[in-house]
């Protein structure tokens, strides 16, 4: 079983939101006046946002800012109207979601889209299809670089199970788990397919402070050891400010602000966007 | 025992339906040999063999896959007039009549396999119930092709002629002295020497279900529940939708063929109209009343609706109400959770009898 590290808080002093041990390296997502419109709507537009290697990012905003839509649009769910999408430097803005994926981009989402009819250990499986390959000739026929490869499969499937100590529910059904368990196997999932950036779409929603807090934990834990950048969508302030180095804001689709967690606290536009405008007052 | 116990309880399922099919042959054949069984019932041993095998093809498709096929018959019928054509010509070069029997179910297979392919590469792109559409338009269009066929085989080989506009007979295939009719246009393929035989249906299902079962625990096999379970989800880990679609419907379709290769060469005569609309559907109802994805169901559920009606002959007009009240029960007790924990209490009770 893999041992982790204990989490580390990188503070981030600078007011770059790379933090300081990335710079220096290609950022391994560059988005450059990234837009998408819906019949005129500008759900997305002008976005300029860079993830260093390491990073663990944050994206905020009231609800309707577009900040699914922006994972959609780089996991190319959504196709691009404006703009570029660069991983690791190379132009990944006309390659498609299996693409994408193969490229090193893992999501989970919203609202929970699990293999529900397969068990823990199958759907960690299933994320790992593209790490583990042998062909449909081999698996029919149980050549035995099949059951040399399921070995394989089991044996990785397990060690990713153990970061959140799923192991024992591996021959559950996926859709008979607690909300909680659901959400953290997602997270499972996409690290199966052996990502450089990891996008987490609201993981502690409905999750209660304790496992919040865990949570927290875990993301920075999976950081260390796979070294790998993640990017996260939360409306919990105490996750977001407590892990992201580098935040940043959007509303009606437009980023109002970027920088740190403190930075972000005291932004006027920012409280403006969250709370409306104070004209109420005296 | 031990080995039992160190298997899951899929696996367990798995083995337990080859076991069961072994058993069903072996009694059979016994009942068989022992004169048990009449006329009628001998004459539907193979076809009911290749409806088990079309019931357990379909479930590919439509309970493993989720996708919806309304033309399962079309594929079928393009396995068993390739079959007849194929075991008829080679009535010379291969005397020996059961390897025959294979090199006909490998080319009728092959052919369907080849029309499965084409069928799936546009549709299988697309989401929704495009594929029922487009199987079921197929469905019809190859039982007027091969209503149009005109097939003679002699010393220079097969000759084919189509007969679209109706104004060619045999006579235009201008065949040799010796040369014979394989497929005669509507009235179908006529004066077959059938080969097929009870243990050949027996051994197809086993390879069927091996195929099947293998298929579905490999990791192509999960791909393609996956896909069933939550499409977006898939593409997301990075899973190729229409490649391992196609793979699972090829697959099926090749089961088909080789079925109807099967069931065209146990009769001397057949017409594509037997291959229609009706056919498909009665293949989903096997599927759909054994339980999607349910490989065990659509066995059972094949065997007895295909022999029910046959066998409530003498009930005479009385006959299809009987048929449809049997439906009804068997949807009761496959879907039904009150007839479905009932069962569930009797199996666990008998097993610990067996482990002790």
């Amino acid at each position: 079983m893999k041992e982790f590290e204990k989490g580390r808080m990188v503070p981030v002093p600078s007011h770059s939101i790379i933090p300081e041990r990335d710079i220096g390296k290609t950022p391994v997502l560059e988005c450059v006046h990234l837009g998408i419109e819906f019949g005129g709507l500008k759900a997305v537009d002008d976005f300029n946002f860079t993830i260093g290697k390491t990073e663990i990012a944050g994206l905020i905003g009231p609800n309707g800012a577009g900040k699914t839509t922006v994972f959609n649009l780089l996991t190319k769910v959504y196709s691009p109207t404006h703009g570029t999408i660069m991983l690791n430097g190379d132009d990944i803005t006309s390659k498609t979601t299996v693409q994408v994926s193969k490229l090193g981009i893992a999501r989970t989402f919203q609202n929970i889209r699990l293999f529900s009819d397969l068990s823990v250990e199958d759907n960690v499986r299933v994320g790992l299809h593209n790490q583990v390959k042998y062909t449909t000739f081999d698996g029919v026929l149980r050549l035995p670089s099949f059951w040399k490869k399921e070995k394989a499969f089991h044996e990785r499937a397990m060690d990713l199970l153990s970061i959140f100590d799923m192991q024992d529910m591996a021959a559950t059904k996926a859709g008979s788990l607690p909300y909680g368990a659901q959400r953290r196997l997602e997270i499972v999932r996409a690290l199966a397919t052996d990502p450089k950036l990891l996008l987490l779409d609201e993981p502690a929603a409905g999750m209660n402070p304790n496992e919040t807090a865990e949570l927290m934990e875990n993301i920075v834990k999976i950081r260390d050891t796979f070294q790998i950048a993640v990017l996260l969508i939360e409306h919990d302030m105490k996750l977001v400010m407590g892990i992201c180095e580098g935040i940043c804001v959007l509303n009606f689709g437009k980023i109002i602000a970027k920088g740190t967690a403190e930075e972000i606290q005291t932004n006027p536009e920012v409280i403006k966007a969250y709370l409306g405008n104070n004209s109420m007052e005296g | 025992m031990n080995l039992l116990k160190k298997l899951d309880k899929s696996s367990r399922r798995n083995y337990f339906s080859y076991v069961l099919v072994t058993a069903a042959f072996l009694i059979v054949t016994f009942m068989n040999q022992g004169g048990l069984l009449n006329k009628k019932m001998q004459g539907l041993l193979v076809p009911v063999c290749c409806y088990i095998i079309m019931a357990l093809s379909l479930n590919l498709t439509v309970g493993i896959m989720g996708e919806l096929s309304l033309g399962h018959a079309g594929f079928m019928s393009l396995g068993a007039f390739t079959g007849v054509v194929v075991s008829q010509s080679l009535i010379e070069v291969i005397p020996n009549e059961a390897l025959r029997l294979c090199v006909a179910i490998l080319c009728g297979a092959a052919v369907a396999a080849v029309g499965g392919f084409l069928i799936g590469l546009p549709v299988l792109r697309l989401r929704g119930d495009y594929l029922a559409i487009v199987t079921l338009a197929f469905g019809e269009i190859i039982m007027d092709i091969i209503n149009c066929l005109i097939v003679g085989h002699d010393a220079n080989g097969v000759h084919i002629i189509f007969n679209f506009k109706g104004d060619k007979s045999v006579a235009d295939l201008n065949l040799l002295e010796g040369g014979k009719a394989i497929i005669k246009g509507a009235q179908g393929a006529v004066g077959t020497k059938t080969i097929s035989s009870f243990t050949a249906g027996f051994v197809l299902i086993l390879i069927t279900l091996f195929i099947i079962i293998n298929f579905v625990r490999s990791r192509t096999g999960r791909a393609v529940l996956a896909i069933r379970d939550n499409r977006i989800a898939a593409e997301s880990v990075g899973i190729d939708v229409m490649k391992h679609k196609m793979i699972a419907f090829v697959i099926s379709t090749t089961l088909a063929g080789a079925a109807g290769a099967l069931y065209g060469l146990n009769f001397t005569g057949i017409t594509a109209a037997k291959f229609n609309f009706n056919t498909s559907i009665l293949v989903l109802v096997f599927v759909v009343l054994g339980g999607l994805g349910n490989l065990m169901g659509s066995i059972i559920a094949a065997t007895v609706l295909y022999i029910l009606p046959e066998a409530l002959r003498q009930f005479a007009d009385y006959r299809m109400l009987i048929y449809a009240i049997v439906l009804i029960l068997v949807m009761l007790a496959t879907n039904n959770p009150k007839v479905k924990n009932l069962f569930l209490k009797i199996i666990p009770t008998r097993k610990k009898g067996k482990g002790e």
